[in-house]
């Protein structure tokens, strides 16, 4: 449904005298397939909205190529256009409309006829149960009525693809959840969904397949299960006073049943094979050099460490 | 078509808004009408006219001028509102046709000027103006190609700097000189050469002695075609930068 080569974009920004390049998006190769919910995870700053902003024809790539539900995004920018929705992270809404204006306002613009674009709008609302509010000004709503109305604006000329960057952001834990089931009608209905998040939970729960993105490209691909499944093992996390933490750090790696450890503000995060038995072993060898531990848990590895051992660095700290 | 169909649909949104507003529907109407009878009672004297209603000849085409000009320079402001909430992003991605988010807009802006001076001629009339019906349609033909020129010069500039901190002084700064030598308020025929030199650089100059003479009844004067010539020629200019700007603008 989607297809990208090398898809790059830099911007030159003014800092007083002085022009700097950021490399906003530094060659992204991405296969997104029809009907599924293709999840994009990154820190801010990773390129997520950029990307986004370049599959929908409003800022043009300086490199690379993308096929977008059939259409060439070099070469037919207006025939993308017909065929996706785009839902802006900022938000798009005019304070002094109303949903119902700028819903047939929107459908209008993609040539749908008046009678067809009020129909649409009224089935829009009720779909996101929008009707009581539909005729009161937009900067009367609420931040998560606001949400449903910019995806319901999105998709209602019904295109094949969708894209919503940070749907969530900003939503309450039941509007989230509510947003979540939304985005999964969509699917059930057929359409592509390609969003962006920086919530790990999000990617986990409701993307059939996640990129994680950092520093413009991206470090890994994959459904949430299989990322999770290249980190083999357990996680054990080592709560730690900060002073305490080097000399543990350098303990605890030199230990066999170690694969890999990262030191954070807490404590450290050691990838071991069998957490069962590593905790004892990691329990006696702390006491042994007579290092207080806080706290000793143990997890299953999370889309974090997956985000961790690829970027090195964690994604609930950035 | 579908130019014409999604200028319409633009313009039919802004229009809508502009309604909605009651505040802006009054200041519209009251400023124009507060200049001509408060500004206006000092013209005949200034102007050594023999009468008011000479006076207004004068006095009218210019203010009407005047308002096409600032009504569209500063129309800017609300494209910048309109870029922030993410609304020009949001039709961007549309397949709607770009000169048509422009045309849309500048339409109403037209349309508005329109109303004003429609009203301001009915007051002047009030106050013994006459003008041929003819000559004033050509008048305000000209007055629209005015405000469709600067308010697509002013969207233009807003979608390039982006904030109202830089649009404010970038539009007073072109306002000032434009207004000041196109002899508008005063006319410029007592004006020292150097300064009247200067003016016939200022299409707005131009614009200005052509309304006058249409006001005046001199239909054959060479003005006329003239000002219409130079003004028709710069809104399509305008208009052409300006889309070009929607096309591609970043936020
Ligand atoms: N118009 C622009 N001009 C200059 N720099 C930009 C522009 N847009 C984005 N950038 C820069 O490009 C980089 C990537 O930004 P982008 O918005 O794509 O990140 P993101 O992954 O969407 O982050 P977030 O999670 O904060 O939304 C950032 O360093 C940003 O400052
Ligand atoms: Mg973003």
């Amino acid at each position: 449904m989607i297809e990208t080569r090398g898809l790059r974009k830099s911007f030159r920004s003014r800092a007083g005298r002085e022009t700097k390049t950021v490399d906003a998006v530094r060659g992204v190769d991405l296969k997104v397939a029809e009907g599924e919910i293709f999840g994009f995870l990154g820190p801010n700053g990773a390129g997520k909205t950029t990307t986004l902003r370049m599959l929908a024809t409003l800022i043009e790539p300086d490199g690379g190529e993308a096929t977008i539900a059939g259409a060439d995004l070099r070469k037919d920018p207006a025939e993308v256009r017909r065929r996706i929705g785009y839902v802006a992270q900022g938000g798009s809404t005019w304070d002094e409309s109303t949903a119902r204006e700028e819903l047939v306002l929107h459908a209008r613009l993609y040539g749908i006829g008046k009678a067809e674009a009020h129909r649409r709008a009224a089935r829009a609302l009720d779909a996101f149960q929008l009707t009581e509010y539909a005729d009161r000004k937009c900067k009367t709503y609420s931040g998560g009525q606001r949400r449903r109305v910019e995806i319901a604006l999105g998709i209602i000329h019904e295109p094949k693809i969708v894209f919503l960057d940070e749907p969530t952001t900003g939503l309450d834990p039941q509007s989230r959840a509510h947003m979540w089931d939304e985005i999964r009608r969509l699917r059930a209905d057929g359409m592509t969904v390609f969003i962006t998040t920086h919530y790990l939970d999000e990617a986990d729960a409701l993307c059939d397949r996640i990129a994680i993105m950092d520093h413009g490209e991206v470090a890994a691909e994959g459904t949430p299960a299989e990322l999770k499944r290249e980190i083999s093992g357990d996680v054990v996390l080592v709560g730690l006073d900060t002073a305490a933490t080097p000399q543990a750090a350098t303990l605890l790696d030199a230990e066999p049943y170690v694969n890999k450890l990262e030191t954070g503000d807490e404590g450290v995060r050691l990838y071991v094979e069998d957490g069962a038995t590593a905790i004892p072993q990691v329990l006696r060898r702390l006491d042994h050099a007579g290092l207080d531990l806080r706290s000793i848990e143990l997890h299953r590895p999370s889309l974090d460490d997956v985000f961790l051992t690829k970027t090195g660095r964690s994604l609930r700290e950035s | 078509m579908k130019l014409a169909r999604d200028t319409w649909l633009i313009f039919e949104r802004q229009i809508q808004l502009l309604l909605r507003n009651p505040v802006w529907v009054f200041v519209g109407v009251f400023q124009p009408v507060m200049y001509l009878l408060l500004f206006a009672p000092l013209l005949k004297p200034a102007l050594n006219a023999p009468t008011q209603a000479e006076a207004y000849k004068i006095f009218v085409p210019g203010l009407l001028v005047l308002l096409a000009i600032f009504g569209g320079l500063f129309q800017g402001f609300g494209l910048i509102a309109e870029l922030r909430a993410g609304v020009i992003e949001r039709s961007r991605v549309t397949p709607v046709s770009r000169i048509a988010l422009l045309l849309g807009r500048s339409l109403r802006d037209v349309v508005s000027l329109i109303v004003q001076a429609v009203i301001i001629t009915l007051l002047a009339l009030l106050f013994d103006l006459r003008v041929f019906i003819g000559d004033l349609l050509l008048a305000y033909l000209m007055l629209a190609l005015i405000a469709l020129m600067t308010s697509a010069v002013s969207y233009g500039v807003a979608l390039k700097v982006k904030s109202e901190d830089a649009l404010a002084p970038l539009m007073n700064t072109v306002a000032q000189p434009v207004l000041l030598l196109s002899g508008i308020l005063l006319p410029l025929t007592f004006a020292p050469g150097w300064l009247q030199g200067i003016a016939d650089w200022n299409p707005f100059s131009w614009a200005v002695d052509g309304t006058r003479a249409l006001f005046a009844g001199d239909l054959g004067n060479d003005k006329v075609w003239q000002g219409l010539t130079i003004v028709a020629v710069l809104a399509v200019a305008g208009v052409v930068w300006a889309a070009r700007q929607f096309a591609r603008s970043v936020r």
